[in-house]
């Protein structure tokens, strides 16, 4: 490649395409390393003890019996953490291990460190341990009476002595959810000699788990180093240190590499879940259905530990009323501590449980007024320029609310049921349902989110990129959990270099300041912005250094003219600008919950068509119809997988997926009896989107990640209650829901 | 106990214990890892492997069980050079998120396409209905399938 060259190629896969993934292809074949893949040369495996109560004091703890083992190489109680006792997301109230009391069920107690995960295993058999049982707290209201909570929200707005002449009220409970990521927790700590270690498991927020594990071990920062993995999913489940401090405190003692994975029964009790919910809810309105007031009173089970409950209820309680317009609004939520599983960050995060109780009250109150479930939604839409009913902020960016519902209402309705094929039916092929007795319902779902972290918190990512003779380097510690924000980034950056050659290179918590957390839907936006703005100061740097006009994989040009090669430019040193990208700022909220919490929101709109079997209870969900406001669309196959998969644990938290836990025990700590949606469960999804670009973020886009999970789940619901003509006020709706109607 | 098998068209000798699960073997002794441990209960397919024909969940399948059988992988199906149809459709289709499940699915699909290469939409549903995604929804590992029934002669 010379200077002077005159013709110019447009890069491939840049913004708007959808590109294959780097990952794509180790991962169809098998290749890619997962860190329950993960070897090293002298490895030792870790097996965690657990407590077998939801609520006991440990009066006896001997692990010599497991030391006795031939190929027990140590084992690990509190007594071997050398720094802080606990750690935690928001505060460091979790213990690294139990000790006088244990206060749920399944939580760490030891871990014994083997030659191999058998002998771990037996191990943690052999301790000796004896405890004394307590009354466990399990009941969120008791809890709620006894002021055992983690954080209550008030939000008073507006003038609450008004009245509607028409009222709806209503009780919903939700039940809890699992994430179910298909990948286990696992992870891989290694010594590196000077007393400090490198760490291998996984994260959504490895710069999180730093803050977490160093001061626990008593080491300085710098000594303890957290690397992005792979991962096989997370939905919230790995924002929370799980073995990390174990592996690490196991490989320092032992002074050799330390691998740990869970298997699913465990997995199930080595993560948060997402909150389950009490809501009671009144909703006043005029006779043309417009809200006059909404009042609501929220209760979330946070479980033993606090974990990110706080921001957990502020979203609860922030978004109690969903995307309408409402100047009189009163909500009083709580997220309670009890002796229940800990509840944590799982994908919508607050606003999925409240979600529920707002658009069933929406349908209450449209049937009061004689309007049709988009009608009522319509007439009281929240848009731009708008106060947010609960904060009263100002509504500043993009809120399609009403553009959604339009063109959710001119999408094609599902065609009749086709009885022919028994594989068509609720009962599937089984041959039970009785094609004449089948009845279908359609049902809305309208739901607000915020985008990114709220409520002041100083949220930023951090991205370097280096430019080289081969291409482009994206540093970052940003954690892919399968979301394809890796592609994303590649894309964002050959839009502005017009460089096709992209690599995303995986920095640790040394090498690189933190990304913020995959979640909260805001990876896009936030690494996604932070690489676009990266990538255009650094080609302007480069433009006036060299006095040209545009940058492409050829080199600078100007005039049309090629004038230096990137291979000339890149000759002395690679030209590397590194940035920290912001948000726009956000603040804390008054005592009455009055201010500007939150920097940007996406509203979402479900359709579900269902079919019931009302003799048998159950379910066949049709078609699902969807519009999202997604700023600007980046990469269309991604966006559009994750509709469909957000969906599609929507439908799992209406229709199946509930962890049954019974004075503190869960009783279905595995896959025969936590069902999760299947192939046969899930029906054709169709997407619309409506593209508003936001005020910040690359190129106006929004976050896409958690809106189908919170708009679905509501539209089912209400799409089974039109079939069988009953309030159903739970979720999930179960088979005794439904029979006998 | 000495097993010795064929897995990929090698033969293979492992030393498993009583009771080892075939997946285990796979993955911690022959330096298999692309059969996935995601339940431990053939509820998620994940660990799909072709055992004498048969579309199986390894870790249901007792490694001492497997003398003599002819196992087939994920990593005896394409490699990064040269991918097979059905990975390829999946790839092409974005069915790929964490990709922790594809391939079990990739398994599966190779065995539905093998005795069968033109299934219908419900026919590719319920052959794959044994294996969980919980990232796409299935909607793009669907869209794959159907082209490549479409499509393939």
């Amino acid at each position: 490649m010379t200077a002077g060259l005159t013709t110019k190629k447009r890069v491939r896969g840049g913004v708007g395409e959808s590109p294959q993934r780097i990952d794509g292809i180790p991962k169809v074949t098998g290749n890619f390393a997962y860190a329950s893949d993960l070897y090293a040369t002298g490895m030792l495996w870790g097996a965690t003890l657990r407590s077998p109560h939801p609520h006991a004091r440990i009066v006896k703890l001997d692990t010599s019996p497991a030391l006795a083992i031939g190929g027990v190489v140590t084992v690990l109680t509190q007594d071997d953490v050398p720094g802080r006792d606990g750690f935690g997301m928001h505060v460091p109230d979790q213990p690294v291990f139990a000790y006088g009391e244990c206060n749920y069920w399944g939580e760490p107690i030891a871990v014994v460190v083997a030659s191999d995960l058998p002998t771990a295993k037996l191990g943690v058999e052999a301790i000796d341990i004896e405890y004394e049982l307590l009354e466990p707290l399990t009941d969120m209201e008791e809890a709620d009476r006894l002021d055992s909570q983690t954080r209550r929200m008030k939000i008073r707005r507006g003038d609450l002595t008004v009245s509607g002449e028409v009222v709806a009220e209503g009780y919903y409970e939700v039940g809890q959810q699992d994430q179910a990521p298909l990948g286990n927790e696992a992870g891989l700590a290694i010594p590196d000699g000077e007393g400090g270690v490198d760490l291998f498991a996984v994260s959504q927020w490895v710069h999180s788990d730093h803050m977490q594990i160093f001061p626990c071990l008593d080491l300085e920062p710098e000594q303890v180093r957290c690397h992005p993995v792979g991962m096989g999913g997370a939905f919230g489940a790995r924002e929370d240190v799980s073995m990390h401090i174990h592996l690490c405190l196991a490989a320092l003692r032992t002074g050799r590499p330390v691998k740990m994975v869970y298997d699913r029964a465990e997995s199930f009790v080595g993560h948060v879940h997402r909150h389950p919910a009490r809501m009671w809810y009144r909703h006043e309105a005029d006779r043309s259905g417009k809200l006059v007031k909404v009042e609501a009173r929220v209760i979330l089970d946070g479980g033993a530990y606090e974990s990110s409950s706080n921001a957990v209820i502020a979203n609860a309680a922030y978004f109690a009323v969903g995307p309408y317009k409402c100047d009189n609004v009163s909500v009083d939520a709580v997220v309670v501590r009890t002796n229940n599983p800990p509840a944590g960050a799982m994908r919508g995060f607050g606003g999925v449980q409240t979600a529920y109780a707002h658009e069933a009250q929406m349908d209450l109150l449209g049937a009061e007024v004689g309007l049709e479930p988009l009608q009522i939604r319509r007439i009281n839409a929240l848009g731009s320029g708008d106060q947010m009913n609960t904060s009263g902020q100002l509504i500043e960016g993009p809120l399609p609310t009403t553009e959604l519902i339009d063109e959710l209402a001119a999408m094609p309705l599902a065609g009749p049921l086709d009885s022919t094929d028994p594989r068509h039916l609720p009962g599937g092929t089984g041959l039970t349902t009785d094609p004449r007795h089948v009845r279908r319902g359609i049902g809305y779902g309208v739901t607000i989110k915020n985008l990114a972290f709220s409520e002041a918190f100083d949220d930023y990512t951090d991205v370097r990129i280096v430019l080289t003779p081969m291409g482009v380097e994206v540093h970052t510690a940003a954690c892919e959990v399968g979301q394809g924000m890796v592609t994303v980034i590649q894309q964002l950056a050959r839009e502005v270099l017009q460089i096709e050659q992209v690599a995303v290179v995986w920095a640790d918590t040394s090498e690189i300041g933190s990304a913020g957390s995959t979640s909260a839907s805001r990876q896009s936006q936030m690494t996604g912005g932070a690489t676009y703005q990266c990538a255009v100061e650094l080609r302007d740097q480069i433009l006036s250094e060299y006095g040209g006009d545009e940058l492409t994989g050829d080199g600078i040009w100007k005039d049309g003219q090629l004038v230096v090669t990137l291979a000339e430019v890149c000759a002395l040193r690679p030209p590397t600008h590194e940035l920290r990208y912001r948000h726009p700022e956000t603040f804390v909220t008054d005592e009455n919950g009055q201010g500007s919490p939150h920097p940007a929101w996406a509203v979402a709109a479900h359709r579900a068509v269902v079919d019931v079997d009302p003799e048998l209870g159950l379910i066949k969900v049709v078609q699902i119809d969807a519009v999202h406001d997604v700023g600007r669309l980046l990469n269309p196959v991604a966006a559009l997988g994750q509709v469909e998969g957000g969906t599609a644990q929507g439908i799992g938290l209406a229709t199946l997926e509930e962890l049954v836990v019974v004075d503190g025990v869960i009783k279905n700590a595995n896959f025969t009896d936590y069902l999760l949606p299947t192939f046969l469960d899930m029906p054709h999804v169709e997407v619309r989107w409506v593209e508003e670009p936001e005020r910040w973020g690359p190129l106006g886009a929004k976050g896409i990640g958690e809106p189908p999970t919170i708009s679905s789940g509501p539209a089912v619901a209400a799409a089974i209650r039109d079939a069988v003509g009953r309030h159903l006020h739970r979720v999930p709706v179960l088979p005794q829901h439904i029979v006998g109607v | 106990m000495i097993v010795t098998f064929t897995v990929n068209g090698e033969s293979r000798v492992a030393n498993v214990a009583g009771d080892e699960s075939l997946l285990t073997v796979l993955r911690e002794q022959l330096g298999l890892p692309g059969s996935k441990n995601a339940c431990e209960q053939g509820e998620c397919g994940s660990c799909s492997v072709i055992m004498d024909g048969a579309l199986v969940t390894s870790c249901l399948v007792m490694a001492a069980d497997c003398e003599g059988s002819d196992v087939t992988t994920v990593e005896g199906i394409g490699n990064d050079r040269e991918l097979n149809a059905i990975q390829q459709a999946l790839l092409d289709h974005g069915a790929v998120q964490c990709g922790f499940c594809t391939p079990g699915f990739v398994v599966a699909a190779t065995h539905l396409f093998d005795y069968n290469p033109h299934p219908t939409s419900d026919e590719i549903k319920e052959a794959l209905s044994g294996n969980i995604c919980r990232c796409t929804g299935y909607g793009a590992i669907l869209r794959g399938l159907e082209e490549l029934a479409e499509g393939s002669a």
